[in-house]
């Protein structure tokens, strides 16, 4: 059993890795009501090309596959998982992202009782044709839910523009057709491959006692016997350098016209303090170009470019990276063209310590700000540990960082030629 | 309670166990101070608040968003933002909401406990100085609003108005409201009209801004690890009002609902989304202060606030016809709310089905567990939404609203005190009023390059 302490911070960090490989990590929060837990496995969307365990053939399953098999975890032979958290004073739930799969519960009463649940439900698949068919039409809805959503359509629209091949282009959802080709076969053999132990993380974080919670998972688990674990192989094709498709346009029933512009890493393969820098950095250096103190923001605001809906970010995982700005405006247009010729004309200017000096501080008292979150610690930490990297590293890095590391993403990821634009456009009638 | 005591009117404590809230009344203002060391931030919460009315309510929103764009010592959005971000990025954001037929501006800061800062700068009396700024020391031009703030927020405030519309859930609420209440105030959208935004001039604004200084109700929430004695000091240091301030008691509103429904209102209208809004409004005749309020979450958690309720249940699981079929109420209007998104054809049958678990409640028909898990929900969201600074403030709030004096333990009390029986009674006076549905033509999101 390990232990960390970040003494600026003020928390201890528990964590052990079992026998059969989970990592399990405990953070104690004082004083809290509420203890949250998230049991994550290292799957998600973009999985959907890989060699299942134990079989020497690579498939290939329907889109919407990782998510489709999140929902169905929660029915069981005796009725459905969400009944008994509820039965137990927990609320639970689940989300599937682009390369994870979170199950979780938060609850102020009984902490072992739920994490039982939460373990065992996730643990024991029970997949039937019946069940399978069922959902379908309960997750159809779901997929027009998002359709009807333009910042959905608009930000995904962005994503596939992106990406020649890498299936982060797929919705998480699937489409209504591809998840009709679903069967409890396919879902039980992405089960078998992606659940192992091995490949998840616990993390529990509230008024708890480490050491307590810590035997009680050990003592769950060694009761269960697992298949030997194995290098999962996942599939990927050669993703080239340039966007699919610099620009897209999605009409539908609006009256403000959205439109978001990003820029694709050139080389998304970074992990651990590498990654985290780089992220740090690109985000910074968002912030120094368009944050809400920057000239540029309040350029684009007086034009009536922006509004308060206009936000950025930098995301990158293993596989694909990308940094996106946007929301709604009146010319999508003249939107892009702003901004795209204000990230040039940074490039011609030296960096200015002052405004690098505040935008980082802002950085380190936002992240600070999301420490309050129980549910922002556990999911971010296990984001961040899937891709090697601590949560709890984030201020030092933030602190280690010099205007040279934010000059050289200027002139490395926000390039022209890797540029690309989604807008949502009224649809004319 | 201190020395401090004698300055001030009132001090009163709460006999509190899971909340230690203090309040006191400094010249009109409220100050209510929660000492807690959860967090690595402080928060402050202002809340402003008068019954919303067709002759304010767009006034209002917009000087909401022109208050947080500029003060004297900051006097444009980038200067301010400039000085939030040197207090390790403070946040602060304005924004509206109804709470019963109230507009509620509320201004809303944290910032980063210096105790986590590595060269610790004090930034708590520079954040006293901002929010109060904020609030008295607007950006002027001769003596009125600059007009640029105000052109630009104009701007943002018609397209957030516009967004709505874009965004068919809150559109298709923002219906229903409007056709269901169509002669109170609640139909009123809490960012007002998007056609009277233009005609607003600085002055008019300015104007409007000094009565809301003068009269309104506000009260200021601070939460974090501080001292009630340090943070009184400190509020009475920065936050001066004029000698004429005086809380407008004739403006505080208590309306009971005493509309009658004699037929359910059905309010069809046609777009191109891919997929149905249902939203069904119903009465309650039930608000906040009343006794059967609690009787009212149990009634509204067993319908369709949890994933275990008859709506989640039967729309979704039974018959999945939907992704989501919830139910939500709203405590100072006495309202219940219904959405569901489905299928444009299954219009008739999720309505009935809908329709049969409200008459199921009605009969009776609740099960043990039903019933317990509920309650046993709310304990748990009650005490999971106080871990939160702004949850926390909310749950506090609803005490100024309604006019009562509840604990987070008297409200985890009344919860357990409901009996079946009191949630029968409620779900036979909830009365459905008006539906709206907003029909799908189905080709939604066509791409062309």
């Amino acid at each position: 059993m390990g232990m960390k302490t970040f003494d600026q911070l003020d928390e201890t960090l528990h964590y052990e890795e079992l026998a059969n490989g989970l990592k399990v990590y405990v953070l104690e929060k004082k004083g809290f009501n509420k203890t949250y837990a998230t049991f994550t496995t290292h799957y998600g969307s973009v999985d959907n090309h890989f060699k299942p365990l134990g079989k020497d053939e690579n498939v290939k399953v329907p889109d919407g596959i990782a998510h489709f098999l999140e929902h169905k975890l929660f029915e069981k032979e005796h009725g459905d998982v969400f009944q008994d958290f509820s039965k137990q004073g927990a609320s639970a739930n689940a989300f599937t992202t682009f390369n994870r799969t979170a199950y979780l519960f938060s609850t102020t009463g009984d902490v072992k009782k739920n994490l039982t649940t939460l373990i065992d439900f996730v643990q024991e698949p029970y997949f039937t044709e019946k069940t399978v068919e069922k959902e379908k039409g309960i997750i159809g809805q779901e997929i027009r839910m998002y359709d009807d959503n333009p910042d959905w359509r608009v930000y995904f629209g962005l994503i596939e523009n992106m990406y020649h091949h890498h299936p982060v282009k797929i919705d998480i959802a699937g489409t209504e057709k591809s998840i009709a080709k679903i069967t409890k076969d396919d879902l039980y053999e992405c089960y078998e491959t992606f659940y192992h132990p091995s490949n998840m993380i616990l993390f529990i974080v509230g008024p708890v006692d480490a050491k307590d919670i810590l035997s009680f998972v050990k003592d769950n688990q060694s009761q269960k016997t697992f298949k030997e674990k194995e290098n999962i192989e996942r599939f990927f094709d050669e993703e080239p350098q340039t966007v699919a498709k610099t620009k897209k346009v999605i009409e539908m029933t609006v009256q403000t016209p959205k439109c978001y512009m990003g820029y694709k890493e050139a080389a998304p393969n970074r992990q651990g303090k590498e990654l985290m820098k780089h992220e740090l950095s690109v985000n910074l250096l968002l912030e120094m170009m368009f944050g809400k103190s920057s000239p540029n923001y309040e350029t684009l605001y007086e034009e009536g470019l922006i509004d308060q809906t206009f936000s950025f970010d930098y995301t990158e995982e293993n596989g694909f990276g990308f940094s996106m700005l946007g929301g709604d405006t009146g010319s999508p247009d003249e939107f892009v063209e702003r901004i795209s010729g204000m990230v040039e004309d940074f490039k011609q200017h030296s960096i200015d310590e002052d405004s690098f000096d505040r935008a980082r501080k802002k950085k380190i008292g936002a992240f600070l700000r999301s420490l309050n979150s129980p549910e922002f610690i556990a999911n971010q930490f296990t984001r961040y540990a899937f891709n090697e990297m601590d949560l709890f590293d984030v201020i030092p890095v933030f602190e280690s960082l010099t205007v040279r590391d934010v000059e050289s993403v200027l002139q490395n990821h926000f390039k022209k030629e890797a540029m690309t634009v989604c807008q949502v456009q009224k649809k004319k009638s | 309670m201190g020395k401090l005591g004698c300055r001030h009117n009132e001090r009163g404590t709460y006999p509190m166990g899971i909340v230690n809230h203090k309040k006191t009344d400094l010249h009109g203002m409220t100050v209510h101070t929660i000492e807690t060391k959860k967090y690595k931030t402080t928060s402050f919460i202002l809340q402003v608040k008068e019954p919303i009315n067709e002759k304010n309510v767009t006034k209002r929103a917009l000087l909401a968003y022109v208050l947080q764009s500029g003060t004297k010592d900051f006097p444009s959005s980038k200067e301010l933002r400039s000085a939030l971000d040197d207090l390790y990025g403070a946040t602060l954001n304005a924004d509206l909401s109804k709470k019963g037929e109230n507009q509620v501006i509320s201004i809303r800061m944290e910032v980063a406990n210096e105790k986590f800062l590595s060269n610790s700068e004090p930034v708590l009396d520079k954040a006293f100085h901002l929010l109060s700024q904020v609030l008295l020391a607007p950006a002027l031009e001769g003596d009125v609003f600059k007009e640029g703030i105000v052109k630009k927020e104009k701007r943002s405030l018609k397209q957030q108005i516009e967004s709505i519309y874009d965004d068919k859930m809150r559109y298709a609420n923002k219906r229903l409201l409007e056709e269901m209440y169509d002669s109170e105030p609640y139909r009123l959208n809490v960012y007002g009209n998007g056609d009277e935004v233009d005609s607003i001039s600085p002055k008019e604004l300015f104007d409007y801004y000094q009565e809301v200084i003068r009269n309104d109700k506000i009260d200021l929430y601070v939460i974090g690890d501080i001292s009630t004695d340090e943070m009184v000091d400190k509020v009475s240091k920065h936050f001066r009002f004029s000698k004429d301030r005086k809380e407008d008691e004739t403006k505080a509103v208590n309306a009971a609902d005493e509309k009658r429904i004699s037929e359910v209102k059905e309010i069809f209208e046609e777009q191109d989304v891919q997929q149905g809004k249902l939203h069904m409004g119903y009465r309650t005749y039930t608000t906040y202060a009343d006794d059967d309020y609690f009787a009212l979450q149990v009634f509204n958690g067993i319908f369709g606030g949890f994933s275990h309720s008859k709506l989640f249940m039967n729309v979704r699981e039974k018959e999945s016809l939907a992704y989501y079929a919830a139910s939500r109420f709203e405590s100072h209007k006495g309202a219940v709310f219904v959405m569901s998104g489905i299928e444009t054809a299954n219009y008739e049958k999720a309505v009935k089905i809908i329709k049969e678990q409200h008459e199921e409640m009605k009969k009776g028909k609740i099960t043990d567990s039903e019933f317990e898990q509920t309650k046993a929900m709310i304990n748990n969201q009650v005490l999971e939404t106080i871990d939160h600074p702004i949850g926390l403030s909310e749950v506090l709030y609803h005490n100024v609203v309604a006019g009562t004096n509840r604990s987070i333990e008297d409200w985890m009390e009344g919860i357990k005190k409901v009996t079946k029986d009191d949630v029968v009674a409620v779900a036979k006076k909830v009365t459905l009023d008006t539906i709206f549905f907003l029909k799908g033509a189905g080709t939604n999101g066509n791409e062309n390059v």
